[in-house]
């Protein structure tokens, strides 16, 4: 399987503290990798790193062979990668096929073109089959900000793919979701993962919709992997037990 | 509201406005129109709206911030002064105005593109203050304190517009162009983008919109709406000197935008308005009017922070729940 993605020796600092310690993995194409790990174990500074939000100290990020770190976030969206926050991040005055729109559009022509061109700039069909996917259709022309939280995050989800990236990174999309919701989220996200082979990495603390979603985990305490593989081989790993499950 | 019906609001009011000032007894009409002093303050209020409008993109829907419009306006006013008294005609003063105010707007913000927000709003302080320095020192280029006096005003295929209502039409004309093409650019996928800087940089960022670009596009046409506005203000008033062209007025820009309303598309022709046409109507409360205006805008801005437009559509909403 070709990787996608490859993180070598990512190192980060702030002064005198070091929030990730030389982590590296790769992330194949088709995969839904999540990232596991208690609070403070550096998993939100790894994605700001891979991401392009935060300068590595150390190591790099690949995409498709090519070296990407310290890339802007807009550059690398462009080359296919895309992400979603811990905290909801929609555009609230904007409404819910237009945030669709919005999140494609930089992908559609020159920008002098989709300055002359059409107002959706091609997108409408594109957004109408995705708010369709994520069953947002009775919702799209509703203010993004007016949605429940758990809308607002099938928003958020669907919004990472209307690019038609083949790497998202997901932080934290179960946080916050009642558990009607939740299951109708990783039920949207793994099909897909299914129907459009698109790879995942994903955040998570909730370990059922985690174990239920991923094909592979890693587990980072302290800033570095302290185990990797299957669910089940993770769930039953005594160091996992030890630092993050706790039972 | 559809693009049709957008368009045909448009047509309807710039008809409108065409006729306000203009005498129609002559067609059975009873209404002789406004007398010279009035077309002028509607004609100012025309070149007020253009400037504020560049502050609306800039404000109100990219979400930064500027202290330079008055700048920007100077430097369109000072540039269509000098160059119309060495023979140049209007119509190339007025696109170089906004062609300078552009390129400036670019040279200021690719510096201040490192420090949005406030830390904009004190570079464009800055930038104001300078602005106003050169425009008051370069006395063999500006005339100083002295300022530019008797700017013709243009001349468009042979015929000159002196008279108030002539030049006023012109103004409108002018106006309608900018307007339309305004509103064009927000109707667009850049003002989708524009909205996206203001909302949620971050997440904007994240999905493939060039924050920087877009922040220095929108301080860039904004500015040279500013410098456009200034084209016309110069053989509007046909005397110019450094005052309007200060940190006070800039301030004032501001303050237009905020009172019509951040963000809506009519906000800045509504502040302008306020900020215009209100003096006037308490020029007979001589000293007190400033106070009066000053009140009148912390309640408008602390029960409605929308602004007047906001205030319309808060009353429209509520009407129609009825």
């Amino acid at each position: 399987m070709t990787a996608i993605l490859q993180v070598r020796d990512i190192q980060k600092s702030f002064g005198g503290v070091q929030a990730v310690r030389g982590v590296s993995f790769d992330v194949h194409e088709g995969e839904i990798l999540g990232v596991i790990g208690p609070n403070g174990s550096g998993k939100s500074t790894l994605f700001n790193c891979i991401l392009g939000q935060l300068l590595p100290t150390g190591g790099s990020v690949s995409v498709d062979g090519r070296n990407v770190t310290g890339l802007r976030p807009s550059e690398l969206n462009r080359l296919g990668v895309s992400r979603t926050f811990q905290l909801l991040q929609v555009f609230p005055r904007l409404s819910v096929r237009e945030n669709l729109i919005l999140a494609g559009q930089e992908h559609r022509g020159s920008r002098l073109g989709r300055l002359f061109g059409a107002r959706d700039a091609g997108l409408g069909p594109e957004a109408d089959r995705m708010l369709d996917f994520f069953r947002l259709t009775a919702l799209a022309h509703e203010q993004a900000g007016s949605l429940s939280y758990g809308q607002q995050k099938l928003l958020d989800a669907a919004m990472a793919f209307m690019a038609g990236s083949r790497l998202v990174l997901l932080d934290e999309p179960a946080g916050g979701v009642n558990p009607t919701m939740l299951g109708g989220l990783r039920e949207r996200l793994a099909a897909i993962n299914r129907e459009a082979r698109a790879t995942f990495v994903v955040i998570e603390h909730n370990m059922e919709f985690v174990m239920a979603l991923c094909t592979r985990l890693i587990v980072l305490a302290e800033g570095q992997i302290i185990a990797e593989g299957t669910p089940d081989e993770v769930r039953r790993n005594p160091a996992v037990i030890e630092a993050y499950l706790g039972h | 509201m559809s693009t049709r019906h957008s368009l045909l609001l448009g047509l309807v009011l710039l008809a409108l406005l065409a006729l306000i000032p203009a005498d129609l007894t002559n067609l059975g009409i009873p209404y002789p129109g406004l007398k010279r002093y009035g077309t002028y303050i509607l004609t100012l209020w025309l070149v007020t709206a253009i400037a504020a409008m560049g502050v609306n993109l800039i404000v109100g829907y990219a979400g930064q911030e500027t202290l330079a419009q008055a700048a920007f306006l100077g430097i369109g006013a000072y540039l269509t002064a000098i160059a119309g008294k060495h023979g140049v005609p209007f119509g190339l003063c007025f696109i170089g105005s906004g062609i300078v105010a552009f390129i400036v707007g670019i040279a200021l913000g690719f510096p201040a593109l490192r420090v949005q927000k406030h830390y904009l709003a004190f570079v464009t302080l800055a930038f104001s203050v300078l602005a106003w320095l050169v425009f008051r020192n370069e006395a063999e280029i500006t005339g100083g304190v002295m300022g530019v006096r008797d700017i013709a005003r243009p001349i468009v295929f042979g015929f000159k517009l002196r008279n108030a209502v002539h030049f006023y039409w012109f103004v409108l004309a002018i106006a309608a162009v900018l307007t339309f093409a305004l509103w064009w650019i927000l109707q667009s996928p850049w003002g989708r983008a524009f909205t996206a800087l203001r909302e949620n940089p971050l997440r904007a960022e994240s999905l493939g919109v060039d924050v920087r670009l877009y922040t220095l596009l929108a301080f860039a046409l904004g500015s040279a709406y500013g410098g456009m506005a200034g084209s016309l203000y110069a053989p509007l008033v046909e005397f110019i000197d450094p005052s309007p062209f200060a940190l006070g007025p800039s301030l004032l820009f501001m303050l237009m935008v905020v009172v019509g309303g951040s963000g809506t598309f009519f906000g800045p022709f509504v502040g302008a308005g306020v900020a215009v046409l209100l003096p006037e109507w308490l020029r007979a409360w001589e000293n007190y009017y400033l106070m009066i205006y000053a009140v009148a805008v912390m309640v408008l801005m602390a029960l409605f922070p929308g602004g007047l437009v906001g205030l319309v559509a808060f009353f429209t909403r509520k009407r129609s729940r009825l």
